[in-house]
Parts: structure tokens; sequence; C-alpha cells
């Protein structure tokens, strides 16, 4: 890099953004966006879902153009039209949805469109080995050139993405929540590839929804509301309560609402002994009325089988389960239903909704599947439901690949809701949605657990675990590793978890 | 773990077909290693081997073309009607077929990838028009394939047919297209998402229309092979093999995604290869040709749900059907280990890699 970054301040931005403005059908979501990124700085930009940080990456990125507005890279104005275009400028960008092929294999897929040639044909060796020598400048040596990416880990294929936006020579990479499905360890992972990125001197525009991140990685911290940015300045210059309060316009200790008033630990609700299945060993836990229960436990270490066991998804091969006091087997998700056992997915879009069908479709697709005779009672309570849960949506006709995702999970949680259940399962409630969602997902499970259900909730974000859980279990290699009470230290949990220093009992 | 990729179970079905046919046709007096019975064999691979290389492109990049029948026809009657028993017309019949041929599929191809139309609607829709064509200008077989082309029906080096060569020349030429080819790995890429080609800065619509075109140039040169054979152009040549849903059932009983995105040219030539031994065991025997669809049709079915089941198995298990202890001392919740319980133990778990 021709870049002195020694000063630690260099003199000109290599991006510049200004007076950045874009509407979508007349309404506005992005107003006089500014914006200067500097050689090897790492600059998070941060809002809700919905202030307009998508939009602006997008914009960046060549997908949508802009409505008015400059853009310079290098003090010369830019315009781009298509991503290809922005890349050959130096830009590249890691969406969130990942741009990758799962058949193919990593070198294909990095490589994709612009394949090393010699004569008409691939030079397949070139380009594997320059595949080989991308990952090992970030520092990865442990993903095969040849490997199918459906093959890798949900990591590692992160890990591709970037390679493959470096490899076009990038300048500046922008990524949009490129933590989201990472867990733990995964994400120390992707600290260093940023690390080694900076010391290239290339630029990095971060988002992410995890302040965490935004404090342990960034230099500078964006702040877009509504379209606009409302704080611009170095990350020191922020801690947890003033960024949330500028990015929500609210105090932090609205972020994770106290219990109810009148909610107690009541009955033994759930109870599990000894049981295990092809995933999970040896697991025994019981879950009371009125309690929230949250799990933690790194990625793979079978957070989402126990959830998916309990729900009759994967069942349990061994050991018992009880449901108030009662054996309890389910062997169907339907099963588990029928006892009014709920289940919010992992991955919304994929498990939980039914993208290109309204929104009330979705909301009564299980009491219409199990309890037919209740689907009219449901369709009549459903706007009470929704405003409830503060659902921004034109009409309940709407398709629900239109919405958010904070309103996606809404209506995933409506689902729910409707058959009355008695256990909530929740696996990462509150992965990519806004905080204003994740508000309302909290305060939605304190009022459950009022109403006396029980709650387990699987999360990778330990403040969220610790800051809503009245006990907090942590799993490691299929089996639980440790119980904590409420007030535990996320340094508690991460030991539970990877199983460092001694085992904890 | 070294897991059988799909290619590899094809070429196993292939060799226990080999068996099952080496002992059945035994069992009737005959050797099904005989020259005369390979022949047969390789034979039957040839035409339905060009429709199904052009197929598994087209699948590939996730189209599908049932058009063919009726290329495969015209090609036939354009060839004779041109060559009209003339030795010095052949060339300019050959190409002047291979050209109508690759207009059909740059139309195919156009519509699919310019008007966002599923090739199979596409497909069905110009199957129909050249199929009215036929009828309506065609009243039964027409033309004259000369000797000298007629040879190439009949003759062959040893007991492997000319017709079938040239099918595995094509054959050769596609796999290097698709393997070593930035148009190939385009193919792959569009068939396996549109979006993320068009974001790696591939034009989405060339692998589309070049997969079309040359898949209707292969059905060209069947319906002209079988000119040769016949000796005739037929507008009914075509449709009577039913090549369309053969081969794609050829395509997907060799492991290509019918989705697209995933597949291998080689894996199809396996299932082709399997269908040609099928119907040759099967001939020898004198099975009701009824029961032979029956056969071929269990075939695909099984097939299929093979490879659907390897999809979704895929992890590995952690534990095994009994309770272990857990590794180190002193672990929080050891547990009541007992193993095991009455509950649907051993229904359910069935599911293991």
């Amino acid at each position: 890099m021709d870049i002195d970054v020694s000063t630690g301040r260099p003199s000109a931005p290599i991006l510049r953004v200004a007076g950045l403005s874009k509407s979508f059908f007349g309404v506005p979501v992005l107003q006089d966006a500014a914006l200067e990124l500097f050689p090897g700085e790492v600059h998070g930009l941060v809002g809700e879902n919905g202030a307009g940080k998508s939009t602006l990456m997008k914009i960046l990125a060549g997908v949508y153009e802009r409505d008015a507005g400059t853009i310079e890279i290098d003090g010369r104005p830019v315009s781009f039209t298509h991503p290809v275009q922005a890349r050959r400028a130096g830009l590249s960008t890691v969406f969130q949805e990942f741009n990758l092929l799962p058949e193919r294999s990593v070198a294909q897929n990095i490589f994709l469109g612009r394949e090393p040639r010699r004569g008409l044909l691939v030079n397949r060796r070139e380009m594997n080995d320059a595949t080989a020598e991308l990952l090992a400048e970030l520092g990865i040596t442990d993903i095969r050139p040849t490997a199918t990416l459906a093959s890798l880990s949900v990591a590692q294929q992160q890990i591709v993405e970037i390679a493959k936006a470096v490899s076009y020579d990038a300048r500046i990479i922008s990524m949009d929540e490129p933590t989201a499905a990472l867990a733990g360890a995964e994400v120390e992972l992707l600290y260093g590839i940023i690390d080694r990125l900076k010391e290239r001197g290339t630029s990095i525009l971060y988002v992410s929804h995890r302040l965490r991140e935004i404090f342990d990685l960034c230099d500078t911290v964006t702040v877009l509301k509504d379209g606009r940015v409302v704080a611009s300045a170095p990350a020191r210059e922020f801690d947890d309560a003033s960024l949330v309060r500028a990015m929500v316009g609210r105090p932090i200790s609205a972020y994770f609402p106290d219990p109810s008033p009148g909610t107690a630990a009541g009955i033994p609700l759930l109870e599990l002994s000894g049981c295990g299945n092809h995933q999970l060993d040896g697991v025994g836990l019981t879950l009371r009325a009125g309690e929230i229960v949250g799990v933690a436990g790194l990625q793979g270490s079978g957070r989402t089988e126990l959830v998916e066991a309990v729900f009759g998804a994967a069942p349990f091969t061994r050991g018992s389960m009880t449901l108030g006091g009662r054996a309890y087997n389910p062997g169907s998700p339907r099963d588990a239903i029928r006892h009014r056992v709920a289940l919010i997915t992992e991955d919304r879009k994929a498990q939980g909704l039914s993208l290109n069908q309204s929104i009330i479709d979705n909301a009564l697709s299980v009491v219409r599947s199990v309890h037919p005779g209740r689907t009219g009672a449901a369709r009549r309570d459903a706007p009470n439901v929704f405003s409830s849960l503060e659902v921004v949506a034109r009409d309940l006709d709407q398709e629900v690949q239109y919405l958010s995702g904070g309103n996606q999970q809404k209506v995933v949680l409506a689902k729910w809701l409707a058959i009355d259940p008695q256990v909530v399962l929740l696996d990462e409630p509150t992965r990519g949605i806004d905080v204003g969602a994740k508000v309302a997902v909290y305060t939605l499970m304190r009022r459950l657990a009022q109403e006396g259900k029980a709650i387990l909730m699987v999360s990778s974000e330990l403040p969220e675990v610790l800051g809503m859980s009245d006990r907090v279990l942590v799993m490691r290699d299929g089996r639980l590793a440790g119980e904590l009470p409420a007030g535990a230290t996320e340094e508690q949990v991460l030991q539970l978890a990877t199983g460092a220093r001694g085992v904890h009992s | 773990m070294n897991r059988l990729t799909s290619t590899h179970i094809v070429y196993l079905v292939a060799l226990l077909t080999v068996v099952a046919g080496t002992v059945l046709v035994g069992s009737t007096g005959r050797n099904f290693f005989s020259a005369g019975n390979i022949s047969d064999i390789l034979t039957g691979t040839s035409i339905l081997g060009f429709i199904a290389i052009g197929q598994t492109l087209v699948i590939l990049v996730g189209s599908l073309d049932l058009s063919v029948p009726y290329v495969i026809s015209l090609s036939s009657l354009i060839g004779a009607g041109i060559m009209a028993d003339q030795a010095g017309n052949i060339l300019p019949a050959v190409l002047a077929a291979l050209l109508v041929s690759a207009l059909i599929g740059l139309a195919n191809g156009a519509v699919v990838a310019g008007l966002k139309v599923h090739g199979f609607i596409a497909t069905l829709g110009m199957g129909l028009i050249v199929s009215g064509y036929l009828g309506s200008t065609y009243q039964g077989s027409s033309g004259q394939a000369p000797l000298a082309f007629r040879l190439i029906g009949a003759t062959g080096l040893g007991p492997v047919p000319v017709s079938t060569l040239i099918m595995l020349a094509c054959a050769a030429v596609v796999l290097v297209m698709l393997n070593t080819t930035r148009l190939g790995h385009a193919m792959y890429a569009v068939g396996g998402d549109a979006s993320v080609a068009r974001m790696s800065g591939i034009r989405t619509t060339t692998p589309v229309i070049a997969a079309h075109v040359l898949c209707s140039v292969l059905a060209g040169l069947a319906g002209l092979l079988l000119a040769a054979r016949l000796g005739v152009g037929s507008p009914t040549i075509g449709s009577q093999g039913g090549y369309a849903l053969l081969s794609i059932a050829a395509v997907v009983l060799g492991g290509t995604l019918l989705a697209g995105g995933k597949g291998s040219l080689v894996g199809t030539l396996g299932g082709v290869l399997i269908f040609a031994m099928l119907d040759n065991i099967m001939s020898v025997l004198q099975i009701n040709p009824f029961l032979k669809d029956v056969v071929r049709g269990i075939v695909i079915v099984v097939a299929v749900a093979v490879y659907a089941r390897r999809r979704t198995v895929h992890r590995q298990a952690r534990f095994g059907r009994t309770s272990t202890p857990p590794p180190g001392p002193g672990d929080a919740r050891s547990g009541d280990d007992d193993g095991r319980s009455g509950r649907d133990a051993g229904t359910r778990d069935g599911v293991t890699a």
C-alpha cells in the first residue's frame, strides 16, 4: 500500500460519501448521509434495521443507484450500476447472504467468472494455487481450495466469502453483519482476518448488530437512524450506553426488560433425565413454569439439537422426558405441538416462514394444520396479536418476504402464540434483527414468563443470554457442561463452553 | 470418511447390471459378452447418449428440453430430404439439419433466458410447434439417405458402432467444455444460483442459451444417425422413442440434480449405459415391452430416492446407540446413564450416517 499509516492519521480518505439520498416508492430510506473512510481503518456502521445501513452499503456496492449525493474513491467521483464495476474500482462487498455456490469448490467459487486460463481452457492448478495463497495471506490454512463449499462449516464459508472479496484486489471491503451466523470462537477467527486486512492497508466498512464487535474492531463508528447520520466519531468516544442511545434514542436499561411483576418460578413443567440421541448424550434438566432458561455453547455444541429433540424434530432415543408430570415422548413436531410445545427456529427464512405467503397465512399455519377447529378464533385474534407485537406491515395480506427481519420474526412469534404454548423453545430469537425488534422479543419473553410459560432460549449472544435468563445452561460437545445462576459473567460461560481451565461443577 | 459420489454409485449399479446381464442372458444359453450383443448394447447407447449429453447441459443450467423428440424427427427429414440418395449432398444436408436444430435451440434458449419462461414450458411449446409443422407437412417417411451415409449406421470398429464413437467424441468435447472452460463453469454457476452468478459478473443468459443450442444440435445429430440407420427421414421417429423423458431420466439417474447446478456428464453416460443394458437384457429374455417400462420406472425412482436419502443424511453421529460416559473426571452432570429406555429406541434412530 502506498499510503503511510504510521502517523495514524492519514491525510486523505480513500472513500468519501456526501449528501447521499435514496427513496423507495417515495419513502426516503437514506437522507443526506455522509461518511469518510481512511486507509487501514475499520469503520463501524450501526443502526437499527431500517435505519438505512443496508441501503447505503448496496449503493456503494452498485446494487442500487443513488437519487442524490456523491461518492468519491481516492478523490475521484464514481458511479456504479453493477457490483462488478464497484469491485473494479477496488470496493468489494460481503453481503449478509452468501454469494457462493454450495456444490462447487472453494477455488471455483472465488474465481467464478474470471477463472485463470491457459489458452481457452481454465488453468485449474493456477486457480487452486492462487486460492491457497490468498487464504494463507488471511492466515487460513485449514481450507483446501478443492474442497466443496457445502462440506465447509458456516464459519469457513464466511471466510471464503471474505477471501473472494479480497481477491478482487479490494482496497475497501464492506461487510454486512459478517458474524451473524458465527459463534464465539469463530468470531475470533474473523477478528484475525480483519487485523490482517488492516495491516495491508485495506479499509473496512463494518456493519454489525453486536456492539461488542463494534468496540473490539472499529476505529470509528457512524450511527444511522431513520436514514440520517446521527453520530460519527472515534469508537473510544462511545460506550455501550451512549451507542445504544444514539441508535434507538432510548436508554440501555430498556434493552433487557426486568421480569414482569408477579413472575415466579413455579412447578417443574419440563423435565429431562439422561436424554440422548446421535448428537446428544446424558442431558438432564428441569424447566419450571415462569422461568427463562438460557442455553449457551459454541456453534456445534448441540444447542440446536437439544431444542429440536424436545420439539420432536430429531427425537431423543434414550432417557426420559416428562411434561407437566406426564411422560412426554414426541416423535414429530406435530406431536410436540399437540402438547403445546413451540419452537422458534434458528433459520427464520428456511424453517420459520413460507416467504411467499401472506402474513396472516403464516401466522395461522400451525393452528390450521394441527388444530383446524381453532383457526377461526385465531384469525379473529390475529389483529390484536400483531398490534401487541408492533408488527409494521401494509396489511395482513402482505407477503412476508417483503417484511424486515424484525417484523418477520414477529410473524413467527405470532404463529406460535396462536397455539397458546406452555413451553416455548427459542433458537437464536434475535438473530439478524434490529434493536427495536429485539426489545420487542425480550418484552414478549418476559410476558410469557409472567403468564407461567416455561422458556428455553438458545443464543450465541452472551449479553442476551446473561441479560434475560434466570439460569444459564452451558453445552459442550453434545452434553451439558454445567449450569450457572443469573448474574454469571461471560468469562464463566466461556470457560464452561470451551472446557478451559478445568471443569466447572 | 471417503463417501461414494453419485457417479460412483451409477457405475456400481452399471456393474451390477452387467453381472445380472451375464447371469440372465447366460441362462438362456447365450453370451452377454458376445461381439454381437455388445454391439447391440452400444448401438442402444448412441441415440439416447446424444440426447442425454445435451439434456445434461440444459438441466445443469436449471432448464429442461422437451422439444428434443421433434428436433430429432425434423433433423432426420431435413437430412434425408436434402440428400435425396445423392452422396454429394451429404455435407450440405448435414449442415442444413444441424443449422435448423441450432436455430430451434437458440429460440428455446432466448425464450428461457430472455423472457424468463421456464424451460419446461418454453420447450413444451416449441415441441408442439415443431410437431404441428411435422404433422402438417409430412404424411410419412420421406427422403432417402445414400449408401455412403447409411454405412455410418451400419459399420463399426470391431463391436463398437461408428455412431457410438461419434457420440463418445461429442461427450469428450462437452466434458472438456464443462470442466475446463469458463463457459462450463458459468453453466454450473447459473444453474446453481443465478444471482450468485450475476453478482460474480457472469452474463447469465449466455450459458443458458449455449446449453439449449448445444442440446438441440446434439438432438439434430441423433436425428441424422437415425436417418442413416433407417435410410429415410421420419416425422415420428423422435416421439416414438420417448427420448425426451428417457433422456431426463438418464441424466437424473446419472446423479445430476434436476434443479440444476450439480451433476456430471460421466454420470449421465453411466445412466445411458444402464438403460441400454436393461433394454438389451430384457429383449434377449423376450420380456413383454410394457414390463420393460415398469422396470425402467422402478430403476429411476429408486435411484433418485437413494440420492435424496444421501443428501439428507449428512451429519456424522457424535454418539452411538447407547450412552457413553462423559470424558474427563467430575463432569457436572454425569447423569444416570442407564443407557437406554424402552421409548421408541430402534425405530427412529435407524438414520445414522
